[in-house]
């Protein structure tokens, strides 16, 4: 599978490693509705952490759309709650 | 708890890059028209590189000038208390903390802004790979174009490019969004240099620290001249006199040499 972490790029994962970032996703959400910066913070960085672990890259002049996609590194708390609730964010 | 947000983020750019390709009936209108955006993008991407950089050079500029002043203020506080003057000192030094925290600021600023500066660098080579791919792509699927065939394969090819697009996008815009910030900054900065809160690190005009410090050295000038010129109205009589001693005892001294040179003239003869 292939998951996109926004200003960095696509990356090749195995399927079984869905689990274990299902897992840390739910954390992230949790931490986005609990409105905790310090929570989303740590939630952001273990999952975009474990993604960059378990993955590698996906050459770039490959066209393939991501199964899952991450907001960047540098997201704040405000931005990834805009990214979820609405498209207009996203131009083009 | 509904989908997690990795889940939702994709489907967020998915529904985008369905409703555009659901705008042409002929998918072959939808790659031309897709092409003809990417090639935008990257004029844009590039452009945003460009700005950003321009950006962070007007900014490493000014804190090179902030730092001149800084060490400028740091010198006339030594200046000042070598004269005696701790509170011009103090002022000095308080203007001084004052331009470091402004240097700590933009400092912070810049190193987010080269961060995202390299980002884009990066982004806009994959960016270029993956037009230059889609390119690639669009023409087969054109040549050997069978409806059903063709949408299959622009499915991939278009979602994946405008996944791409919409990343890209986001991080023209962040990066514009934060040149924009840095620079309403820069311009603080400038707007206060200008009114004189801080002063012109040029040098040309002077600030009020080296006004009074260049009125101490002169007052001290003045000070010197002044008692110079008491002692000499004072005691104007001794002055005089030490001077005529002088010149008696020059006049003296050569009347001496003459004799003696008449003597070794009268004893050679």
């Amino acid at each position: 599978m292939i998951v996109r972490i926004l200003g960095e790029g696509q990356l090749v994962l195995e399927k079984d490693a869905l689990a274990e970032l299902n897992k840390l996703d739910d954390d992230l959400m949790a931490a986005v509705e609990s409105g905790e910066q310090e929570k989303f913070e740590g939630a952001m960085q273990a999952l975009l952490g474990k993604v960059r672990e378990l993955g590698s890259p996906l050459p770039v002049e490959e066209l393939k759309p991501s199964d899952f996609i991450l907001p960047s590194s540098h997201s704040s708390l405000d931005e990834v709650r805009d990214l979820l609730s609405s498209d207009g964010l996203i131009p083009g | 708890m509904a989908d997690g947000v990795m889940k939702r983020m994709s489907l967020i750019f998915k529904s985008k890059a369905n409703k555009a390709l659901d705008k042409y009936e002929d998918p072959r209108e939808t790659l031309d028209y897709s092409y003809q955006k990417q090639m935008e993008l990257l004029q844009k991407v590039r452009r945003g590189v460009a700005d950003v950089a321009t950006s962070r050079k007007r900014v490493e500029l000014q804190m090179k000038k902030l730092q001149q002043e800084g060490d400028k203020l740091e010198g006339q506080a030594r200046k000042a208390l070598e004269l005696g003057r701790e509170d011009l000192a103090r002022e000095a030094l308080t203007r001084r903390a004052n331009i470091s925290a402004q240097i700590g600021d933009l400092n912070t600023q810049y190193e987010s802004l080269q961060n995202q500066e390299e980002n884009l660098v990066r982004q806009s080579k994959a960016l270029e790979a993956k037009v230059e791919s889609f390119r690639t792509q669009k023409e087969t699927i054109k040549a050997t174009y069978t409806a059903a065939q063709a949408q299959a394969q622009i499915g991939e090819a278009f979602s994946g490019i405008s996944e791409e697009m919409g990343d890209v996008g986001m991080a023209i815009q962040r990066a514009q969004d934060k040149t924009a910030q840095l620079q309403a900054r820069a311009s603080a900065v400038d707007e206060l240099m200008a009114s004189g809160a801080l002063d012109d690190p040029s040098g040309l005009a002077k600030d009020d620290i080296t006004r009074q410090l260049e009125a101490l050295s002169a007052g001290g000038a003045v000070d010197d001249q002044l008692a110079k010129m008491k002692l000499e109205l004072s005691g104007g009589g001794n002055k005089a006199l030490e001077s005529g001693n002088g010149n008696g005892s020059y006049a003296a001294k050569s009347d001496e040499i003459s004799d003696a040179d008449v003597l070794k003239d009268g004893g050679a003869a």
